[in-house]
């Protein structure tokens, strides 16, 4: 059986002397949902184009099912995309829309009919087969867009920050009906985004991007709980950073005292990242072994589905004071003021790469 | 230049920047050769026949001269007169009254289109553009009618005693302007009205609740964005009524004569002197490059 | 989106519509004047009207009006949206970018005399090579054409603009061809730009009079001559009829085009309302 596995190949691009993407290798299989994570200027729209074929790199290869595609024009890669302002036709009611491609494909007219409407099934919008784009919702657009991509049975499916136009609660209604759709026609989908909930929700894996290169690589827990520096722990959800200094292999000293953590730091000085919700605040009784500190609640600011405490960790030796962020229940009441001990349990301290 | 042999993307397709030029060239160059051939060259050569001289029997005597120059300041074999150049002031005259008149009802017309619905509006920028179809000679010929002696505006001016009994409002400089701004406002609207149209009223809000008075308001909420339309409105007007001598003529009377006339009497009138006729055009293209620029330089990137 | 405009402003826009449009009343009610010279009212009549069909003076220069507008109208519009297209999607360099602008934007700012006298110089220039650029319905065609080719330019380059990069790659990542991508995408999209720059250049040429007045010969007299020789002689009321005619003809054709879009959206509203009845049974 033919594999839609995709791969990229040392791929470079440059627009005049800015390097948009400095050496991109990446492997996806057949039937992932993957997702392109970044912050704007960080390539990954130029990624998911050159894959399209609206760029072509300066270097490396896109290989699909082993075959060499970079240079074959879109028209000839059964690679279709979702456009970030979708790109309906105006002057063409839905049904055509999405029976474009087919019939640049001189598909028979039967046939047309018939998977186009079994695509306006899958995508719910089986009403609007005589309306003109301009009388539709964004949401009713945006699943035009994906039928008019889909209803091709594309190897791979691209989707440019699909939902960004969309308000909150119908990205999240949408996101679901992205991965159904997904599962369902059992399609690689790689989309572009800079919102790393909608990445996490959504994937099977993340790519996380900066710069023109490809920072991170895994599933969206791996990159959730274990991000490999600063800019990711960062970028994808709330993170504290402690400047550390390395005391052995298993233990660093931060401005507050030392901590134990269970991966070498490959630095003299580096970061290390704890989320929020990561750090505890002890109660009575609560006893542990290390990485216990004493604090002083600053503040706390209620967030509806937890609170966010600033906890200040007294410097030792003469430091500066540390200012950290933590995450407690809703129930958990702390007030300013407070003396809490907060303990950082081994496998949450990251150790970064810089 | 290795660049235009390099594959790159082109809308969607595979291609170098030379074969893309080589078919773009195929594209334009019917339009631009049709522009070089009847519009570019003949100016340049106009220009070339400006320093030539009037050959005899409504000739061209092809040696290179400033007389023309020299005749356009005043100076002839009779010594100097101011002929001229009263000429090109009145043209300029009458140019920027208009201009200012047009603008000054423009704006408001501007506004009130684009006050109402789209489709409203497109109805009523195209009742702007009808009466233009109505040719120029014939519209001024209704305002000879409609200004002239029996005629209730002259009846009404001689009432309010801005003119005297005896007067009439045509012929007169007060028709002159009626019929030059009834000509050139259509003109003026359309860049207007698209100005009008992509306004940001955002903006005006946001002054508004700066606590600026509605003149703040109107300046720095809604004039600066609309600079540019103005300033093609004004551009669009200006430069063609400079040239405009019909109007003038059939309403002005005899003693309105501008550059236009003039310009026409070199051709077909008794003075019959081409050279001095493309050194009077010289004026107008000056004028034209002119405001082109100052267009370009205020950040104008359309006239429609 | 109804916006209250002040009473000064919209009494001023009144004014200027009564400018554009009282020359026109004018000439609608002298078109019914019994009184040949218009200074008063002489009685209603069609008289004009009727011996209008019977003048084969003005009933030539009429026919040769419209076949130069529609004539010079064809060709600037074919020429127009070819090089509105190929300066649009051609990776120019920077100077010839410039050059292609301001070629197209000079012709629009400049004085028709100007023009004129341009074009009847070239001619002359021809004339010595050849008969073919005697004065006359060629060189009135040409002289027409020249003026209007930018103004199609420029109607048309604007949509190019709006119509945006997205919707040609769209239509090449559903496997169009290029000339398919085209024809099926962009150009029905253009088709309303390529109408209104025509409507443009058929008006200019209607309302022309100095270009045409130095470039044409004696067998081609267009109506804006003969008008304007007529006046020395006293303008006959048959050409207040003509006028009021051409005007009523313009004017009702918008007005269709537009009661049209109007009578399109209303058909689309009343087709979404038994449908919500039907869901709510």
């Amino acid at each position: 059986m033919e594999s839609f596995d995709l791969q990229i190949k040392g791929v470079k691009k440059s627009f005049g002397d800015k390097a948009v993407l400095k050496d991109i290798n990446v492997f996806i299989e057949d039937g992932q949902f993957v997702t392109l994570l970044g912050p704007s200027g960080c390539g990954k729209t130029t990624l998911l184009r050159i894959i399209a074929g609206f760029e072509k790199a300066d270097a490396g290869e896109v290989i699909l099912g082993g075959k060499v595609i970079s240079r074959r024009s879109p028209a000839k890669r059964p690679i279709n995309t979702v456009f970030q302002s979708y790109a309906l036709f105006p002057h063409l009611n839905v049904f055509n829309n999405i029976a474009f491609g087919l019939k640049s494909q001189k598909v028979a007219k039967e046939e047309i009919e018939r998977r186009v409407n079994a695509m306006m099934k899958i995508t719910n919008i089986v009403d609007l087969a005589k309306e003109m784009p301009a009388t539709l919702s964004g949401g009713q657009k945006q699943r035009v867009a994906l039928a008019r991509a889909l209803v091709n049975e594309p190897d791979i499916l691209l989707l440019d920050e699909p939902l960004s136009a969309l308000d909150a609660n119908l990205r999240k209604k949408l996101q679901a009906e992205l991965k159904e759709v997904q599962k369902k026609t059992d399609t690689t989908f790689i989309m572009v985004t800079h919102d790393q909930d909608e990445a996490i929700a959504v994937s099977d894996r993340v790519l996380v991007m900066y710069n023109g290169e490809i920072i991170q690589d895994g599933s969206p827990e791996d990159v959730y709980e274990h991000p490999v520096n600063r800019f990711v722990a960062t970028f994808i959800g709330e993170a504290n950073i402690l400047e550390c200094e390395k005391v052995s292999d298993f233990f660093v000293k931060t401005a507050f005292g030392e901590l134990a953590v269970d991966k070498a730091p490959a630095w003299k000085t580096g970061g290390v990242a704890i989320r929020m919700e990561d750090i505890h605040v002890c109660t009575a009784g609560e006893n542990f072994a290390n990485n216990v500190f004493d604090a002083q609640i600053l503040e706390r600011i209620f967030r509806g589905d937890y609170w966010e405490l600033i906890a200040e960790l007294p410097g030792a030796n003469g430091n500066q004071p540390t200012q950290l962020r933590v995450m407690t229940d809703p129930d958990e009441i702390y007030n300013p003021g407070d003396q809490v001990k907060l303990y950082m349990e081994t496998q949450y301290l990251q150790v970064l790469t810089d | 230049m290795a660049s235009k042999t390099k594959i790159e993307v082109f809308e969607g397709k595979l291609t170098t920047r030379k074969r893309m030029r080589r078919f773009g060239l195929l594209l334009t160059t019917p339009g631009m050769l049709w522009l070089l051939v009847f519009l570019l060259l003949p100016t340049l050569f106009l220009i070339v026949m400006a320093f030539a001289q009037r050959g005899s029997y409504g000739t061209i005597d092809w040696s290179f001269s400033l007389d023309n120059l020299k005749k356009l300041v005043g100076f002839s074999s009779f010594g100097w007169s101011a002929d001229n150049l009263l000429i090109i002031w009145r043209s300029l005259k009458i140019a920027v009254i208009t201009t200012l008149l047009c603008l000054i009802i423009g704006l408001p017309m501007a506004f009130w289109i684009g006050a109402h619905k789209k489709n409203t509006a497109t109805l009523l920028l195209a009742l702007v553009m009808v009466p233009s179809c109505t040719n120029l000679v014939i519209r001024t010929y209704a305002w000879m009618l409609l200004l002239g002696a029996q005629m209730p505006p002259t009846w009404f001016a001689r009432t309010l005693g801005i003119i005297g009994e005896a007067e009439s409002l045509y012929p007169g400089t007060f028709a002159v302007y009626i019929g030059m701004v009834s000509c050139m406002l259509p003109f003026a609207v359309l860049p207007l009205y698209t100005s009008v149209e992509r306004l940001d009223w955002g903006i005006v809000e946001a002054a508004r609740d700066l606590y600026a008075k509605p003149i703040r308001t109107f300046y720095h909420g809604i004039l600066s964005q609309m600079m540019p339309g103005i300033v093609a409105s004004v551009v669009l007007t200006l430069v063609p009524t400079l040239g405009m001598y019909v109007v003038s003529d059939l309403l002005g009377g005899a003693k309105f004569i501008l550059i236009g006339n003039l310009i026409q009497q070199q051709f077909f009138g008794t003075a019959l002197d081409w050279p001095f006729g493309a050194m009077l055009g010289i004026v107008l293209i000056i004028s034209s490059v002119i405001s082109l620029i100052v267009f370009k330089k205020t950040g104008g990137k359309s006239f429609v | 989106m109804s916006r209250r405009i002040p009473l000064y402003a919209r009494l001023i826009a009144y004014i200027g519509m009564a400018l554009l449009y009282v020359p026109l009343l004018m000439v609608l009610i002298q078109s019914f004047n019994a009184n040949k010279h218009g200074q008063t009212w002489g009685g209603f009549t069609f008289d004009w009207y009727v011996k209008l069909f019977d003048n084969t003076l003005v009933q030539t220069a009429t026919v040769n009006t419209v076949i130069l507008a529609v004539v010079s109208t064809l060709i600037s519009t074919l020429l127009g949206t070819l090089l509105a297209i190929g300066i649009h999607r051609t990776p120019w360099g920077k100077k010839t970018q410039e050059f292609f602008d301001m070629s197209i934007n000079i012709p629009v700012v400049t004085p028709d005399i100007l023009m004129a006298i341009a074009l009847v110089s070239v001619f002359a220039l021809f004339r010595s090579l050849t008969s073919v650029f005697d004065p006359g319905m060629l060189t009135l065609i040409i002289a027409h054409v020249t003026f209007e080719i930018s103004f199609v330019v420029l109607v048309v380059l604007s949509r190019l603009s709006s119509i945006g990069r997205d919707q040609i790659e769209a239509a090449r990542d559903l496997y169009a061809s290029t000339a398919g991508a085209w024809f099926r995408v962009i150009i029905p999209q253009l088709s309303t730009a390529i109408v209104a720059g025509a409507l443009l250049a058929f008006t200019l040429s209607l309302d022309d009079f100095i270009i045409s007045f130095f470039v044409s010969g004696p067998q081609s007299q267009t109506l804006p001559l003969f008008i304007y020789g007529s006046l020395k002689r006293g303008v006959s009321p048959q050409i207040h009829a003509l006028s009021t005619i051409i005007f009523s003809l313009t004017l009702f054709a918008m007005l269709a085009t537009a009661l049209k879009g109007q009578w399109k959206e209303k058909k689309l509203k009343l087709k979404k309302q038994p449908r919500s009845i039907h869901e709510k049974a």
